[in-house]
Order: C-alpha cells, then structure tokens, then sequence
C-alpha cells in the first residue's frame, strides 16, 4: 500500500487516509488567457514514466494539501513537501538526481 | 491461410493435428511502410484490420513492445455494451458491438462473442432518473435498452439480493444484446486476419523515438532499428502520454491502473452481465465458471499494471452485498491494467500536431467493448487523412473548444 508522510502532521499515512489530487504545480490561466493557455492548464498533463510531482491531500487526517514526489514506474516515494510552494525544494531534486543519474530534471 | 472450420478439425484430427499452420507471421521488419501501426492490441490490430479491408492499404506494420493483446486487450472484464448517453459514443460503441455480433464469421475466428445481456443496476434515486433518461436517448440512437423493473431483475439474475440494507436495487438498464466476448480470441483473430493479407506484425520491438522531417513523421526509431513510414497511428493506450511526449506533443490524459479479478470456478450460477456502479463493482461469469468480477481505479497516476489492494477489499465487498452466495468464495487471481483517462471520459480519435500522424487513445475503463468500432473509425482516419463521421466528435481540439462528450458526467462514475 502507498504510504506518504503528511509534511503537516507528520503522521505516515496509508493510502485510504489520503486522497490523489493530480499533478503538482500546474500554471493556473484566468479569464483573458488565450485558448491554449486554458487548454494547457485545465487538460493538458505531463503524465511521465518515471518520477511525478503531484498534489495529496490528508483527507483521513489533517485535511491538507501537501505534494509529494513519486515514482509511476516502481510507486517509490521521494518525499512529500509542504504545499506553499511553486517548485519542488532543491534538495529533494537533487536527492532524486543522486539516484536517478539519468533523470531530466524537474521541467 | 488455411480457413478453420469443422472439415479442418476432422481433416486434422485424421492425422494427429500434424498439419494446423501458424495463426500469424513474425517477420522482420521491413526498410518502410505505408502506414506503420504502434501497439498491437485490439485497436492496434482492428485499425490495421479494417485499413485493409475498407480502403485496401495493406502495406502496414503494427509494432508492439511487448505481445500482441499482452496489454489491456488480456486484461479487462471482456464486457460488450453500447447503451451511453450521449450521441457520438452511443454512434461508435453501438457500431462496435454491431461488428462483434458477426466478428467470428467474419474473420473466421471464434471470438465466442456471446450477447447474454448487459444490467446496469439502479441502486439510488438519481440512478434511476440517470438511466429512465439512457434508455430514452438510446431509443432515439437505434441502441436497443429498456429500464427493467426490481422484479425483472430478480428474474433475470436469481442471485441477486434485491432488497440489500443499503442500495436496494430499483430497477436496471438493460441491454439484450449486450453480453461479452473471449478478449484474448479478438486479439488474435485480427492478428491472423492482417497477417493473412500481408502486414507484418513485429512483436518485442518497442519504439523508442519519432522521426520528422518539415512537420511530418518521416519514421519511428524502434529497438530494432529504423522503420519508415507515410502515416503513423499510435495506439498505445496507457502508454499513449510516453510515446506524444516522443513524438513531441502532450495529450490531455493521465494514465491510471484499474483492476480486475477472477473467483475460483463454479457451476453456473449468473447468465447476465450485472454492473452496480453505486457500489462500484461489476461481474459475469466466464465459461469456465470463474466470477469476472471488475472494479475501478486509482486516483494518482501509475505505469505498474498493479493497483491498489483496498480498490479490490471495495469491490468485493460491494459484490458480497449484492449477490450474497458468493461470500465464501475464494479469490483466485487479480491484476492491474494501464488505462489512459481523459478529462471527459471521452475517447480520442485525432489527428495530432505532427503531420500524417493520428492518435486513437483515451478509453480509458472502456475499451475492450470498442476495439472494432474504435479500428473502423481510425482506419478511416489514417486513409483519408480526415475523421469519418464516427469519429468526427472525438478529435483533440474538442479540449480546447470545449465540446466535451461528457460521459463522465452522464454515468456518474468511471466506466
């Protein structure tokens, strides 16, 4: 089962006490943005192989968001972090280059 | 290619099977192609099926990374119905289900297509309301559904536990000529039926990048070297994000793991195909006794081909609630499958932004029930080089023009 650690409350949480909210950091577009902008924002979605950054949210728990970087191809966690940000923290890129050489970085 | 038919059996059974041919070729492939096909599962195989026998284009390859219908083709619950809400999925799953009825005559292949019905069970108010307004669309489409009383379900599936503490069951759409289908058998009669014509299926190649050249596929990069091609079809299903992601566009889709498992063999106990999509579970039974039992996704994207064990506790424990009798059965075999989801629950049946290439993508929970319907669409696409009327609805501008075919919406829940 996925466990994530709540970067609010701390607690190691099971799957069934979290709730997916999709991919992380995504650009928001508002009224008078173009077409693809609005395409791009609403719909659009990397999807990759490989490491992921996504939205959580502790449903079962605290009830905050959160983002937690992961791995679609194996379910690895790297880490979760705090939701007040626009980019993942360095330090957790860096510890998933350490591991994954080959990696393209976060884009 | 030697027809199969009952003077066969005898014939071969008269000198001990000694002169049954190989279904299908495995050549190597060749310097180019008219139209090279990614991914050789059922829409894969049904594209290629039709370019052929449609629009006689038979100089086509379909290249799979994997085994031809090792994908979600040998993975899902085999389900066949046609009764959506809205008009242009209604146009294109009735078409496939229309071609599943005479599939076996017409690829001389047995895909055991068996049409016992289809109950998509009404559990709450709003349901019954969701599915009274499907049958009305439906009989408006051509597609043939009514919505059944409790008692007639009661008829049609004795098993069933009507009056559950929970959702009692108050009524059902009900699709006669829906039923299922041998999953695997589709994959290889198509198979046997392009290589018969010509095209070359090339197994254990996996493309690894898209040539272009002044904004059109010139080719794909593969593990086995360069192929050429005129037009490109990717039909990859969940691996559909990767592979526009190669060729140099993104799609609006996420791919998700959705499960299935099957229950130790019974005596036949269950006739129809019953969907509860309140409880969230569905189940047939196969013909060798095993429950076919479904479930549904999980929320955060996966490329593992396993899903989450409590979606599976979920879904069973809907099912016990529903059909009482099977609470002691044993469990005998689960797994997962990679579905690509699109933001309205819609397939897509496109053009793309790199030139003479199409995508068919997107079914996301539903597409076994498609393969024909979905091949017959794209094959037009990829010959003409603009979509036919099935398919015209389901391009990949209707994101940004916002024409969704919101069926999401309209079933409530995954389907």
């Amino acid at each position: 089962m996925l466990t994530l650690q709540c970067p609010y409350c701390g607690v190691m949480a099971d799957e069934t006490e979290l709730h997916a909210e999709g991919e992380a950091h995504i650009k928001r577009f508002g009224p008078g943005s173009s077409d693809e902008d609005f395409e791009t924002y609403l719909f659009e979605r990397k999807n990759p192989k490989g490491v992921h950054f996504e939205r959580w949210r502790h449903t079962g728990g605290c009830g905050k968001f959160f983002h937690a970087a992961r791995s679609t191809m194996t379910l690895e966690v790297y880490g979760t972090y705090p939701a007040q940000t626009l980019e993942p923290p360095k330090e957790l890129i860096d510890a998933i280059k350490a591991k994954h050489p080959d990696w393209e970085g976060y884009k | 290619m030697r027809r199969y038919s009952a003077f066969a059996i005898a014939r071969e059974g008269a000198r001990y099977h000694t002169g049954w041919e190989r279904a299908w070729r495995s050549p190597k492939p060749k310097k180019k192609y008219d139209v090279v096909i990614v991914g050789a599962g059922g829409h894969g195989l049904a594209t290629a099926f039709y370019l052929g026998k449609n629009f006689g284009i038979t100089n086509v390859a379909i290249i799979e990374k994997g085994w031809l219908g090792g994908g979600n083709t040998g993975r899902n619950t085999t389900i066949i119905r046609s009764n959506y809400l809205q008009d242009p999925s209604a146009a294109i799953y009735e078409k496939a289900r229309s071609l599943y009825e005479t599939m076996s005559q017409d690829l001389n292949y047995n895909v055991m297509f068996s049409p016992r019905g289809v109950m998509m069970l009404a559990q709450t108010h709003h349901e019954v309301r969701g599915y009274q307004r499907t049958a009305h669309a439906n009989a408006l489409q051509g597609v043939s559904t009514e919505f059944i009383s409790p008692q007639r379900v009661k008829e049609l599936v004795p098993i069933m536990d009507i009056n559950g503490p929970r959702y009692p069951v108050l009524g059902a759409l009900w699709q006669p000529r829906g039923g299922t289908a041998r999953h695997d058998a589709v994959a290889w009669g198509y198979a046997r039926a392009c290589s018969d014509m010509g095209m070359d299926i090339i197994q254990k190649c996996e493309v690894t990048g898209v040539n272009q050249a002044g904004g059109k596929v010139t080719g794909v990069q593969t593990t086995l070297g360069e192929i050429g091609c005129d037009k490109l079809a990717i039909v990859v299903a969940g691996n559909s994000g990767d592979l526009a992601g190669k060729a140099g566009f993104r799609l609006p889709m996420e791919s998700v793991a959705l499960q299935a498992l099957v229950s130790e063999p019974i005596k036949p106990t269950i006739d129809v195909v019953v969907m509860a999509n309140t409880v969230h579970g569905y189940m047939s039974q196969s013909d060798k006794g095993e429950l076919v039992i479904g479930g549904g996704t999980d929320g955060f994207n996966n490329y593992t081909q396993r899903g989450s064990f409590h979606h599976v506790e979920e879904t069973v424990r809907a099912l016990v609630e529903t059909f009482p009798i099977i609470s002691r059965l044993r469990m005998m075999r689960q797994w997962g499958g990679i579905v690509d989801v699109t933001g309205d629950r819609s397939p897509v049946i496109s053009k793309t932004p790199l030139g003479n290439t199409f995508i068919n993508a997107g079914w996301g929970t539903g597409g076994f029930k498609s393969i024909p319907g979905s091949g017959w669409a794209m094959a037009e696409l990829v010959a003409k080089g603009e979509p036919g009327p099935l398919a015209a609805e389901f391009g990949l501008d209707r994101f940004r023009e916002g024409r969704f075919i919101d069926e999401s919406v309209a079933a409530g829940v995954a389907h």
